[in-house]
């Protein structure tokens, strides 16, 4: 028996309890031409249908999940002990690998294995068998259960529509937590990692050194052998091509919102504005051969007609590329927020004899900031977290310098080379990057907090 | 007559007003007189806001809206490519059904007219005309000790009353007023209706108004719509006494409507 099989069963004990429930509630006879609500049935049948449904379902479904955790450690468990003697004093790999070969020997009989273990597999191909069986037998009774002693509570004041409510908001509840244990998981892994890469290299070295050039000796008498961890220049990278962008991205994104929400025709917006969306959805690395295929060779045509020393790779293209990329997640968000303000705000400026630009300038946009403000640092995030375009334009040298004509590097793009082909997960190089990674978390978490807190300062309540 | 000896401020001439197919306005003809009240009544949907807002062109906002016939303001086609609708709207000022104070300070939400018209040039010049404007509001010795508090911040009736003077703070000619206490308790209501009777004597003011009391208490003319027709206009006391139509008679006396 399948998992397969377990799910048809299941669901279909779940349709049966739904059926169940709804058969019973309909049994109950309300009292003749009563209109007292205490002689009618509370909730309509298909409540209570839905109840007996979820207590069927739902028990079951977490003891599947349980059960899927628990069986492959009780096994071993008691693989272990089956082996008793044979493993007692070897290494914990060897055991390891003992197991798993067992373990393979029972699913497939082709499976190589030394003759005198086969005895052992047989056993634990037996042991299998029964754990299964035995989990199938107790999902399927938890369902059974739960659907009888459900459809026992079935009665005419039965308030199976608010316990079925209640259910859903629980179910909710935990979906929200999803994300919120994600993120909480991902931030831990990243502090663990990062504490293990400052017993390699300190704290101050890693935050105001200024050279980096991560590389690992593999023999000790290796060139280069010692590798150098100074974050410096590349947060300093990464700062300009962001500051580049924003560059471009705000005064652009701002003033195409601004014309959308206040100027444009109703038939232009409904055309110009999936358009201008349409250029979030394409894909970064597009955006990265166009940087560094087209954007950046003229950036070097025009450099070197006007006596300017450009780099082929350089922070200038990546930051311009990359500005154009985050136009719509200012323009899209702020136009939101500008149409959000109240009609009425617009007639009382005009009433005054406002223009269109002096209603925006001093009505809209400041009712509107904490909206822009939010937008703004949105796209802020965004750019700092690029890696694509960065990584085909702007290189990988890690200058310390605040040319945008010279090719710098970011930290993302330094977490992608450090972390690309074989590595070994203890060395500081792939380490270095859970630290970059968590610096890089830290500073789009303070943006995120700034943001709050401006909103929350300058919210302009217009009602 | 009386009529002989006050100007006409608002001369209105064959005006009619279409929504795209739609006539919201038929061959409305109204004399506004200066320093008087004039009050538009008549059921929902009956027009008179559509004519309160040809007054001061708030109407150009809307794409679809377009107006035929002669509207005059001392004698001057306000619809003719000479006149600025800016200035237009510094000479003629407007009150909204809900009160809709800036999101800014009362001080703010006073001098934002006149900074905007250039009528302020130092800083005391400000100080003055918020000072003058909220005392003719009726709002000065109500917030005069937080006059750097968000004008949101007030009640719905001392809001109103901003707005009010936010609006004479331009030194308008007129005010238009469009069921300015609908949103309001009795005696907010009351307090505003006294404020319209003190204003009259600058302001030459026309109200939009459900309230066929306020009406009455409020204004010297009284004209009543009905589908978009000028059904009956005159002076308040003939008009709530003596009415000549029978339809602003069933209107006024609550029978229909």
């Amino acid at each position: 028996m399948s998992y397969l099989t377990l799910l048809i069963i299941l669901f279909g004990l779940i349709v049966a309890g739904y059926q169940i429930g709804q058969r019973r509630a309909k049994a109950v006879k309300p009292k003749l031409n009563s209109k007292l609500p205490e002689h009618k049935l509370h909730s309509l049948p298909g409540f209570h249908g839905a109840y007996v449904a979820l207590w069927c379902g739902i028990p079951s479904f977490i003891l599947m999940f349980v059960w899927l955790f628990l069986e492959p450690n009780i096994l071993s468990l008691l693989l272990e002990k089956q082996l008793g003697e044979q493993i007692s004093g070897m290494a914990d790999g060897k055991v390891e690998l003992l197991k798993s070969s067992i373990r393979r020997a029972a699913e497939n009989s082709q499976f190589p294995v030394d003759t005198a273990l086969l005895a052992v597999v047989e056993s634990y191909k037996n042991i299998q068998n029964q754990a299964n069986i035995a989990g199938m037998v107790l999902i399927v009774s938890a369902a059974i259960i739960g659907l009888l002693i459900s459809q026992r509570n079935i009665a005419q004041r039965f308030m199976a529509r608010h316990k079925v409510e209640y259910i859903f908001a629980v179910i909710m509840l935990l979906s929200s937590l999803v994300a919120v244990l994600t993120t909480f998981g991902v931030v831990v892994s990243l502090v663990f990692e990062t504490i293990r890469f400052f017993d390699h290299v300190s704290v101050s070295e890693f935050l105001f050194g200024l050279h980096w050039s991560p590389q690992i000796a593999l023999r000790a008498d290796q060139v280069a052998s010692s590798g150098s961890f100074g974050a410096v220049p590349i947060f300093a990278g990464t700062l300009l091509i962001t500051f580049i962008a924003m560059l471009i991205a705000v005064p652009i994104g701002l003033f195409s919102a601004i014309y959308m929400s206040e100027y444009a025709s109703p038939k232009f917006r409904n055309i110009a504005k999936p358009l201008l969306e349409i250029l979030a959805g394409i894909p970064t690395v597009v955006y990265g051969f166009f940087a560094a295929l087209s954007v950046a060779p003229l950036m070097r045509g025009w450099g070197f007609e006007l006596g300017l020393e450009i780099s082929s790779e350089s922070a200038l293209a990546a930051g311009l590329v990359m500005g154009v990329m985050i136009i719509p997640f200012v323009s899209s968000l702020s136009d939101d927020v500008i149409n959000a303000v109240p009609q009425t705000m617009r007639d009382g400026s005009y009433a005054l004899g406002a223009t269109r630009g002096e209603t925006i300038k001093l009505v809209l946009l400041p009712a509107a900031l904490p909206g822009i403000v939010s937008s703004v640092l949105l796209a802020t995030s965004r750019a700092i977290g690029e890696t694509m375009i960065v990584v085909m334009a702007a290189g990988l040298a890690a200058n310390l310098t605040a040319n945008p004509f010279q090719a710098v590097t970011t930290v993302t793009v330094q977490i992608l080379t450090l972390l690309v082909g074989d590595q070994e997960f203890d060395s500081p190089k792939t380490l270095a990057a859970f630290a970059l990674g968590f610096v890089l978390f830290i500073i789009t978490l303070g943006l995120n907090i700034l943001a709050l807190k401006v909103v929350n300062k300058y919210r302009e309540k217009y009602d | 007559m009386s009529e002989n000896k006050i100007a006409n401020k608002y001369q209105v001439r064959d005006v009619n007003v279409f929504y795209g197919d739609k006539q919201a306005l038929f061959n409305i003809e109204v004399d506004v007189l200066e320093n008087q009240v004039t009050a538009l009544i008549g059921p929902s949907g009956c027009g008179k806001s559509t004519l309160l807002r040809c007054l001061n062109r708030m109407n150009d906002v809307i794409d679809v809206c377009k107006i035929s016939g002669d509207i005059l303001l001392d004698g001057q086609d306000i619809y003719s490519k000479k006149i600025d609708v800016v200035e237009l709207r510094a000479r003629v000022g407007m009150v909204f059904q809900k009160p809709n104070p800036f999101p800014k300070s009362i001080y703010d939400n006073v001098v934002y007219g006149p900074k905007i018209h250039g009528m302020i040039e130092h800083k005391s010049d400000g100080d003055e005309i918020v000072e003058t404007s909220l005392k003719r509001a009726g709002l000065w010795e109500e917030v005069k000790d937080r006059l750097d508090s968000p004008g949101t911040g007030l009640s719905g009736g001392q809001q109103q009353r901003l707005c009010i003077a936010r609006a004479i703070a331009v030194s308008p000619e007129v005010i238009l007023m469009d069921e300015p206490c609908s949103a309001l308790d009795p005696i907010a209501t009351a307090r505003i209706e006294e404020l319209i009777d003190e204003l009259k004597e600058k302001f030459t003011i026309v109200i939009v108004t459900h309230s066929m009391q306020q009406a009455a208490r409020v204004s010297q003319k009284t004209a009543f719509f009905h589908l978009g027709k000028l059904v009956e206009f005159g002076d308040t006391d003939q008009i709530f006494t003596n009415p000549h139509n029978q339809q602003t008679q069933d209107y006024i006396t609550g029978r229909y409507g």
